[in-house]
């Protein structure tokens, strides 16, 4: 099995997404869920070949004299890979309700850029050395940025311009150097096991600024300050909010990070000089911080921007905190919350759609009018949280016992102080909806979203529980991963 | 037999073209035999490189004189290079210079506009391939006197002063070096480049070596439009033709750069240029303040060709602050990006030209919405923008990424990392035109230009050609690398 493979199904169904246009909607969706499951088939061909220590890899491309590009498969890859397509078809799903509930404009560029971005977050999956997952990283931020202007107002250029400015000046102004850097003091590009830096001979001093212009570097991952483009991309249509801002783009963000600390600098490395320790508490400060910030916003989808980075930081401090128990759970946590998240955001797209409202102060009583909806907010939520019966308990546990392998309770009790703030900010949401009464009493029906998007929303909080029950296959992959 | 003749075939085929054009005097024949001209030396070039690659250094007496007599042709990798890439780009903006100079230059005139491009193209070739100090002079003025000219044809009656401006600067310069020949010539006795080399060491310390170097270097950063000396360049690319900016952009100041490189390294060696004359003490920190400045005013400009304008003088910036490093991983960044800047710029200057000849002008905030109408055009602009930034896949990456390797390895971090600040500059000055290109929509109160279609074929394949090109050194780099370190490794060798 060939890894290259995974980028075929996103990128060939382009065609046929602008030859279908807005004529034929649904051959062109169908097409897009075809390649879909397609591609989901590939992802799941490559996990079992790789859990059957089979090696994948592709040919490679010799960009630059030494360094090269490759794709190849290792468990965190194939992890993300898996989760990425699996929920790229039921986001397709959901969009044909939103996106046609909403009437939607450019929906065909809106699908093609879709594609494109999935592919690209193939790519950046089975990278097998850090210059493609670097080139993976910038495709991603070019091929999304149209999707965050997608709608054409000031609102949106406005945001695309921040988006495009942070997130390339970050990858271009920080992460670029770092890569350089990496080249010239290790010889190498390559991920590989136990890292590379270690017999490069770098100063502690210069680790810690190479750790550092990588962690703000990685703009995606969103660590304060260089967060402000999530909540701005927030004016991007919600299927875009939902797979690719709270998925696959920051997923791709902190994905590159857990990498960077696995592959290059080596765990050990890490923790034994301790040169995250400066870093650390900017990204405990950012857990916190956002999380406040999510209470002061009433807007749901910008509640839900700050509750991501927050997340996000969890599993930037899970990579730094380089314990194999703290990175397998980060690792975990990717999936976990991908699960929680987009269940949240698909329930905002559903409510913004059959209710048109974006505010949490009017949801009140909204629990009567679109119940499901609501019942699934509150399972995503828990999955958020980390409470039973939903999936994010397991990741955080793990994160949590990293902190205490790494020696440090004091990253346990920021853990657990911002999971009672995501119980304050997140909980009353569905609570307002079922228990407090409408401003203007309402006796009519359900109005709940269109069938798809319901379907999209029902099978994200179902995974979110099964996950919770049978978390065995996710921990045996990542037991797959070579420390050193 | 012919083989052996290649190194004066290169300059003949286009010295013959430009006097049978002015005989010939119909615009599309002229047309056909300039461009017929210029791909056969576009092959010529070719197997000289290849020649070069594998046989080593040619060394070719002009009319059978042997030096110091007569005139030595010496081609190594570095102008095997040099030969194609001018060349080349030479022959695609010729394919693309048909259609818009019937449209701009003044019909009867035709015959006149290809000549000049044919003496041009004869003296910027001349120069490359030259192993002769005073030759070098010789084909500086030929390819100076016809850029004046080609200059002049622009429809704006503004050429005219910038025409005359370039006059001024371009003579002065050419007075410089000139000067800077003649003294040497006095120290030592020598035109030949490779007896120049071997006699300096045993001058350098007369004054006169090293009043030389300094009108050679002021001279020649003049012609090349390094920092602080590059005034000239704005107006000219501005007001010419747009084929001769598109033609003059990717070669004019990338040869006299090659000059510079050949008189630095082979002629006075690394260790007189950058160590008893600390050049780099001088020129880097001309070069570091021209990249972030110019990014800087490319910023602000208002017309398309001058931001693109000011934008060279930055990348210009890049390769001689990647000189300045005066190691073996810098040259190679440099020759790298003088290769690549040379075709992304000239394909960013095509693109323009396909929006000139439908739109009529480059006024940046009246290209609203463009992508409605010309969308192939601006899908080339924003793949070449795309390449001045340094985004992955592009060529733009392969310059970067080397330039800041060589100098994290020489230890000058600092360098890389204004490099990187210049960078971002350039994320907004591209950003901000293909923002509005692409995402503005137009205002009502201004009426449709009629006629708004995207280009003719004749412009948009030669366009698209370079921007394939560009590509493919962009995803497999290591092509342009290995000849460019090759170059660079015969450069910091000296002449054998």
């Amino acid at each position: 099995m060939n890894p290259l493979w995974t980028l075929l199904p996103p990128l060939l169904v382009i065609p046929f997404i602008i030859l279908f246009g807005e004529k034929h909607r649904n051959l062109r969706e169908g097409a897009i869920i075809l390649a879909g499951l397609v591609l989901l088939g590939i992802n799941d061909r490559i996990y079992s070949a790789v859990t059957n220590g089979q090696i994948v890899e592709s040919g490679e491309i010799a960009i630059l004299a030494n360094f090269s590009l490759r794709l190849s498969a290792e468990p965190m890859g194939v992890l993300f890979g898996l989760l990425a397509s699996f929920l790229w078809v039921v986001t397709t799903v959901y969009s044909i309700g939103y996106m046609r509930g909403h009437d939607e404009k450019n929906q065909t560029r809106f699908y093609c850029c879709f594609a494109l971005a999935i592919a690209c977050v193939m790519a950046a999956a089975y990278a097998d050395n850090l210059l493609t997952l670097f080139v993976a990283y910038e495709a991603i931020t070019l091929s999304t940025f149209p999707l965050v202007t997608h709608a054409g107002n000031d609102a949106s250029k406005k945001a695309g311009r921040l988006y495009l400015l942070l997130l390339m000046c970050g990858s271009i102004g920080l992460f670029l150097p770092a890569v350089i850097w990496i080249a010239t003091a290790a010889g190498t590009l390559d991920f590989e096991a136990g890292g590379i830096l270690a017999d490069a001979q770098m100063s502690k001093a210069s680790l810690a600024f190479l750790l550092a212009l990588c962690v703000f570097g990685v703009g995606k991952a969103a660590v304060m300050p260089m967060h402000r483009w999530l909540p701005a991309a927030m004016v991007a249509p919600t299927p875009v909010s939902a797979l690719l801002h709270a998925v696959a783009v920051v997923k791709t963000g902190v994905f590159t990070i857990l990498k960077l600390i696995t592959y290059t600098f080596g765990i050990d490395l890490v923790s034994s000089t301790g040169v995250a320790s400066y870093i650390l508490p900017v990204v405990a400060f950012t857990v916190i911080a956002s999380s406040l910030i999510a209470f002061t916003k009433d807007n749901l989808k910008a509640r839900l921007a700050y509750s991501t980075i927050s997340q996000l930081s969890y599993i930037v401090m899970a990579a730094l905190l380089a314990t194999t128990m703290s990175v397998t759970g980060g690792a975990m946590h990717i999936v976990m919350h991908a699960f929680g998240k987009i269940t949240l955001f698909f329930c905002a797209g559903a409510i913004m759609v059959s209710l048109h409202k974006t505010n949490i102060s009017d949801l009140d009583g909204m629990g009567k009018r679109m119940p499901i909806t609501m019942v699934c907010f509150f399972i995503g939520a828990l999955g958020i949280i980390g409470l039973p019966p939903a999936s994010g308990v397991w990741s955080k546990l793990l994160i949590a016992g990293g902190s205490l392998e790494a020696g440090n309770a004091f990253w346990l009790g920021v853990l657990m102080l911002s999971t009672l703030l995501n119980i304050a900010y997140l909980l009353p949401i569905p609570l307002r909806a079922f228990f407090k009464p409408p401003a203007t009493p309402y006796t009519g029906g359900w109005t709940e979203a269109p069938a798809p998007s319901l379907w999209a929303i029902t099978v994200t909080t179902t995974v979110c529980i099964l996950l919770f029950v049978f978390p065995q296959p996710l921990i045996n992959l990542l037991g797959l991963i070579q420390w050193r | 037999m012919i083989a052996d003749q290649l190194p004066a075939l290169q300059i003949v085929i286009p010295m013959l073209a430009a006097p049978l054009c002015v005989l010939v005097k119909r615009s599309n024949a002229c047309w056909a035999i300039a461009l017929v001209a210029n791909v056969l030396v576009v092959i010529n070039a070719f197997a000289l490189l290849h020649q070069v690659r594998t046989d080593g250094v040619i060394r070719y007496a002009l009319g059978g004189w042997a030096a110091p007599t007569g005139i030595e042709y010496y081609v190594d990798t570095m102008n095997a290079i040099m030969l194609l890439l001018v060349s080349f780009i030479s022959c695609v903006t010729l394919v693309f210079a048909y259609t818009s100079v019937k449209k701009t230059v003044v019909t009867g005139k035709h015959y006149l506009f290809y000549a000049a491009w044919m003496l041009c193209l004869t003296g910027l070739l001349g120069i490359s391939i030259t192993g002769d100090a005073f030759n070098v002079f010789v084909f500086l003025e030929i390819s100076s006197l016809a850029t004046y000219m080609l200059l002049a044809f622009g429809s704006d009656r503004r050429a005219l002063t910038a025409s005359f401006r370039y006059l001024i600067m371009g003579s002065v310069g050419a007075s410089f070096i000139l000067i800077g020949i003649g003294f040497l010539y006095a120290a030592t006795g020598a035109l030949n480049m490779v007896d120049l080399a071997q006699r300096i060491p045993d001058a350098e310390s007369q004054r006169a070596v090293l009043v030389a170097f300094s009108f050679l270097t002021i001279g020649l950063m003049i012609k090349a439009a390094v920092f602080p000396l590059h005034g000239w360049l704005a107006n000219a690319y501005q007001h010419a033709p747009i084929a001769v900016t598109a033609f003059l952009a990717g070669t004019a100041t990338k040869v006299s750069l090659y000059v510079l490189l050949r008189f630095f390294f082979s002629i006075f060696g690394p260790n007189y240029s950058f160590g008893a004359m600390l050049l780099n003490v001088v020129l880097l920190p001309a070069a570091i303040v021209g990249f972030l400045l110019l990014s800087l005013v490319a910023i602000f400009q208002t017309d398309l060709r001058r931001m693109l304008a000011y934008s060279s003088v930055a990348q210009i910036g890049y390769i001689v602050a990647a000189f300045c490093l005066a190691t073996q991983s810098g040259l190679t960044a440099g020759i790298v990006h003088i290769i690549n800047h040379g075709i992304i710029k000239t394909a960013l200057f095509m693109s323009v030209g396909c929006i000139i000849y439908r739109v009529g002008h480059a006024h940046i905030g009246s290209l609203d919405n463009l992508m409605k109408k010309m969308p192939l055009t601006v899908t080339a602009f924003i793949i070449s923008g795309l390449g001045l930034i340094g985004v992955p896949l592009t060529v733009g990456f392969i310059s970067k990424f080397s330039l800041i390797g060589a100098s994290l390895e020489r230890g000058w971090w600092m360098v890389g990392a204004l490099v990187l600040v210049s960078s971002l500059f350039a994320i907004v000055y591209v950003g901000r035109v293909v923002e509005i290109m692409v995402f503005r929509s137009s205002r009502t109160d201004t009426p449709e230009p009629t006629g708004m279609r995207e280009a003719p074929m004749s412009m948009l394949v030669p366009m698209y050609v370079l921007i394939g090109i560009s590509l493919w050194f962009g995803i497999s780099g290591s092509t342009t690398l290995s000849v460019a370190s090759e170059a660079a490794a015969a450069l910091l060798g000296g002449y054998q």
